[in-house]
């Protein structure tokens, strides 16, 4: 009697566990989904499967709710399993469509991708933009305004105190205590690593002799973290510590306020916007293939130096068009004027819309995948 | 029991029956071999173009994978010592305890306590190793650093954040003593119950009964916890990976500074989402060195193992 | 004549210290266990509404939603893992316990020994490559996640089993072949139930090692914010996966996440409880021998 009674319990439980969640409950199907725009109105169903950069991760979060209200039958996926593997995946048709934080290089843009059609364009477009804060850690301190060279020489180890004379030269007004500089850097392969090395290089000149790469250059000391939640847990904990990371995650923590020329910028999301709109576009490519150029030495006051741009990567023709049909809808919410707000309010990103040549360019490049 | 009641032979049936028992086990047996010999092999051919690529085409601009391996191997061995070194003989305590010290109800509640720590995702461990435990550590390093500075395991500056391969070593330490402390219980247990009242019976205290009876036959099971013990602190990846500050290709004995050695698995894991081509062979190669070097440590615990007595 | 019997002071002394030694360690282990638990209640606390235990993470932008598609998946796929490990693993250690004779036992101590320390990733990369072999790129399944898991599950069993297993007097196996039983006979009459609540507590270990695992399982099963029940199918979210994807992808309010990867902590743990608790169960309903 005992065993039958145990049994049945856990039967119970399990069955009770397995039904659906409430927020999956089917909606009303009488009800027709709201026309836009940037997406026709007839019902499409299927899944996306996605993957690639994770900082996009927290934006396709905000699309995919967007998306997925107006077109509950399609199921978009994410894997925010790394540049590397996401563009790995959409050579080898694991993914439909890819997040990357670097662009695909150009002899690699013809292909084959084993999604597209033979003799497709590829589709690339930048979808994420966001700003990449210098965050520290100094009790009362909530700002300090760091030009390049200055910003090179502290990640390299040159100035290891904070009440450095040229640090207090920069910063007259602040208070600045006699305390060591923790640097810190990310200890995986990252983009924002990329991009931040790429500011270095293109504006601190020789105060920063170091390779542009993924990975911290090696010569260099200070402390490794894993991912942006590790260089944030680790700027918190640490009194004196001074890293960089995703802006909406430099929450908590005083953060650097760049120099350029003579003005100096804070990042905000207009600012990192206004520094995309003020690069030109990599020369080399496709009218498809819109990648931009960073110009990091930009000292017109309004744009921030330290930007990331991160990629969509598609098909122009899909070798399966319902597949071609459902990401072409999707982008279409991505690049809309809608799904950049709900990822600005949600992730912290900028919004591409903020600059209509772009946005346009994307637009039509998004409006030709069939 | 009127099963074993039986003729002079077994019948063809109870022939048959045990014939299919011995074919089933063996054939579960032969399963495992094949499919593990599977990895291996995975791992052989995956990896192949790694050993002969060149500077720029390895995670690290290392000149060859050897030279990227090294000092990894390295990380790996030293915070699996230093973390056996604290669970093993904390889990032997605690099995004992638990076994011929507790009282009846507090036994099986610290047994369940213990488990508990078994189950606790690595990734909570890294996260808590990470918000916790690093802070107060880096103060402690601080002190070492002050007063223990002539012990090449406490020299140098101490970090300032705590995350050094000794906060690394301990929370490995704290994932690892479930393991051995509940093996050891169950060894424990099992000891022939007549040894133990022989022992009691002539006058032995409750540490020479354990002695005399207990732990003699508990040998070859404590180095089997050991064994599994350090086989999953080579193996972990997220906690080291979350907790440790790594300082490319370092090598070095402190536990207290900022530049720590990577461990296979950790190094592996923050390579592999961003790595091309042949760099993921060359990870996959890393994987199969790691391969070598378990085969190895095994091969050293196991002959300790056979040569302690026991009743096989 | 008295023949009072006293203990010598260094006897004593020795017990006394080998006492403390061992409550000692008690303390010291349970130290970490007390601060883990303290943390992670502390933390998850926030999130313990019958929202977190209802919902799915499908159309949750930030705040809200919850997990309930993490905890069928870590049900569903430990189950699975544990359904292929058990009889594959238990049945090895009888064999190498029992029958074991020649080069075969020894080729599988080899194997089971270099795979107890398998890095998880590449575990996970193994199996990642053999899907995509045979199903072709892009497919992920729970099912498959089980497998990499049971390579990880498997050498843990193995080796405790077979500890368990070999700690069965021999007087029993004697006095077994004493009244003529054929081999498995005596495996599955004399040695099985005497070793049944260490076998389970063998499978129990292995299920701890495996239960927490996050590397494999992005690779196979992926992340997924909606419910699926089908292993043999679609991505498979479980609790380690959704603690660890809602710590490192956090949008911008960031005690949303924190506060969902510090309840997820907390249920998980709860989880292995109740399966302790029921392993228990069993062996108590099932075990013919006397429990210590």
């Amino acid at each position: 009697m005992k065993k039958t009674t145990v049994i049945a319990t856990g039967v119970a439980v399990i069955a009770a566990l397995t039904g659906c969640a409430a927020n999956e409950v089917a909606t009303d199907q009488s009800t027709p989904p709201p026309a836009s725009a940037s997406h026709t109105a007839t019902r499409l169903t299927g899944t996306i499967d996605a993957g690639g950069s994770s900082a996009q991760t927290a934006a396709h979060e905000a699309w995919r709710a967007g998306f997925q209200a107006s077109q509950p039958e399609v199921t978009v996926n994410y894997d925010p399993t790394g540049s590397g593997t996401g563009r790995q995946n959409f050579t080898d048709g694991g993914y439909v469509l890819a997040g990357t934080d670097e662009p695909l290089a150009i002899d690699h843009v013809a292909g084959p991708f084993a999604a597209c059609a033979p003799g497709s364009a590829l589709v690339e477009i930048p979808a994420y933009v966001s700003a990449i804060a210098i965050g520290f850690n100094l009790d009362g301190v909530a700002s300090l305004t760091l030009d390049a060279t200055l910003i090179a020489r502290i990640f390299s180890g040159e100035i290891t105190r904070w009440n450095d004379p040229a640090i207090v030269a920069a910063n007259p007004q602040v208070g600045l205590p006699d305390l060591g500089i923790t640097a810190i850097h990310r200890s995986d392969k990252s983009g924002t690593t990329h991009n931040f090395t790429d500011y270095l290089a293109q504006a601190a000149g020789s105060a920063w002799p170091y390779p542009v790469a993924q990975t911290w250059p090696s010569q260099l000391s200070g402390e490794a973290a894993e991912k942006t939640q590790g260089v944030r847990q680790a700027i918190i904990a640490t009194p004196g510590a001074i890293g960089y990371l995703d802006a909406s995650q430099a929450q908590g923590m005083g953060s650097v306020v760049v120099g350029a020329g003579e003005k100096a910028v804070a990042h905000s999301a207009q600012a990192a916007a206004a520094a995309v709109g003020a690069s030109p576009l990599e020369q080399g490519r496709s009218t498809t293939d819109v990648v931009v150029a960073l110009n990091r030495t930009l000292t017109d006051g309004q744009s921030y130096p330290i930007v990331l741009v991160s990629y969509l990567v598609a098909c122009g023709t899909y070798a399966d068009p319902d597949v071609g049909q459902l990401v072409k809808s999707y982008l279409g919410h991505v690049v809309s004027e809608a799904g950049q707000q709900e990822a600005a309010k949600h992730a912290g990103s900028s919004p591409i819309t903020a600059d209509p040549t772009l946005s346009g360019l994307v637009a039509k490049a998004v409006a030709g995948i069939h | 029991m009127s099963s074993l009641i039986l003729a002079d032979r077994p019948g063809r049936m109870e022939n048959a029956a045990a014939t299919g028992f011995k074919m089933t086990v063996t054939g579960a047996s032969a399963l495992v071999a094949v499919a593990l010999s599977g990895v291996g092999v995975f791992l052989i051919v995956s990896s192949a173009p790694a050993f002969t690529a060149h500077a720029d085409q390895l995670p690290l601009a290392a000149p060859t994978l050897w030279a990227l391996a090294g000092p990894l191997v390295f990380g790996s061995i030293w915070s699996s010592t230093l973390a056996l070194a604290i669970a093993l003989p904390l889990g032997v305590g605690v099995g004992l305890y638990i076994t011929w010290y507790a009282p009846r109800r507090l036994a099986g509640l610290l047994a369940a306590m213990i488990d508990t720590l078994a189950a606790i995702p690595s990734v909570v461990y890294g996260l808590w190793g990470l918000m916790c435990l690093a802070p107060v550590m880096s103060g402690v390093y601080d002190w070492a650093a002050r007063w223990l500075g002539w012990f090449p395991l406490f020299a140098g500056t101490a970090s300032s954040t705590g995350r050094t391969i000794g906060t690394g070593a301990l929370v490995l330490a704290i994932m690892i003593l479930p393991i051995i402390a509940a093996l050891c219980r169950e060894v424990f247990q099992r000891a022939p119950a007549a040894g133990v009242e022989a022992a009691l019976g002539l006058g032995a205290t409750r540490w020479e009964m354990i002695r005399l009876a207990v732990l003699p036959w508990a040998g070859s099971g404590i180095v089997s916890a050991g064994l599994l013990g350090l086989g999953r602190a080579l193996g972990e990846t997220m906690a080291i990976a979350m907790v440790v500050s790594p300082a490319p290709f370092f090598v070095g004995w402190s536990v207290i500074t900022s530049a720590n050695p990577n461990t296979v698995a950790a190094f592996i894991a923050q390579f592999f989402p961003e790595a091309h081509q042949v760099e993921v062979a060359a990870l996959i190669g890393l994987g199969l060195i790691m391969f070598g070097i378990t085969l190895l440590v095994n091969a050293v615990g196991r002959r300790l193992a056979d040569g302690r007595q026991g009743q096989r | 004549m008295n023949p009072t019997y006293t203990l010598s002071a260094g006897r004593r002394r020795a017990n006394r210290l080998a006492t403390v030694a061992v409550t000692g360690a008690v303390f010291l282990a349970l130290i970490p266990l007390v601060w883990l638990l303290v943390t992670v209640v502390s933390r998850g606390f926030a999130r313990l509404d019958a929202q977190f235990f209802t919902w799915s993470m499908r159309g949750v932008v930030g705040e809200g939603g919850g997990a309930i598609h993490a905890i069928v998946g870590t049900v569903l796929i430990t189950a699975a893992t544990t359904a292929i490990c058990v009889p594959i693993g238990v049945g090895t250690a009888i064999y190498l316990v029992e029958y074991g004779r020649g080069w075969l036992p020894r080729v599988i101590r080899f194997v089971v020994v270099v795979l107890t320390g398998l890095p998880s990733i590449v575990a996970g990369l193994f199996v990642y490559a053999v899907i995509m072999a045979i199903c072709g790129p892009g497919t992920r399944s729970g099912l498959a996640g089980a497998a990499a898991l049971s390579l990880l599950m498997i050498p843990v069993v193995i080796t405790s089993s077979e500890e368990i297993l070999a700690l069965v007097p021999n007087r029993l196996r004697e006095a077994a072949i004493g009244l003529g039983a054929t081999k498995h006979r005596i495996i599955t009459t004399v040695i099985w139930p005497h070793a049944l609540s260490g076998i389970v507590a063998a499978v129990m270990l292995g299920v701890c090692r495996i239960i927490g695992e996050t590397a494999p399982l992005l690779l196979v099963a992926g992340f997924a914010d909606s419910m699926n029940t089908d292993l043999t199918s679609g991505r498979m979210s479980t609790l380690p996966v959704y603690i660890y994807s809602q710590w490192q992808n956090k949008g911008a309010n960031l005690a949303a996440y924190d506060n969902r990867a510090w309840t997820a902590a907390l249920v998980l743990i709860g989880l292995v409880l109740i399966f302790a608790v029921a392993s228990r169960l069993i062996v108590r309903l099932t075990s013919s021998r006397p429990q210590r």
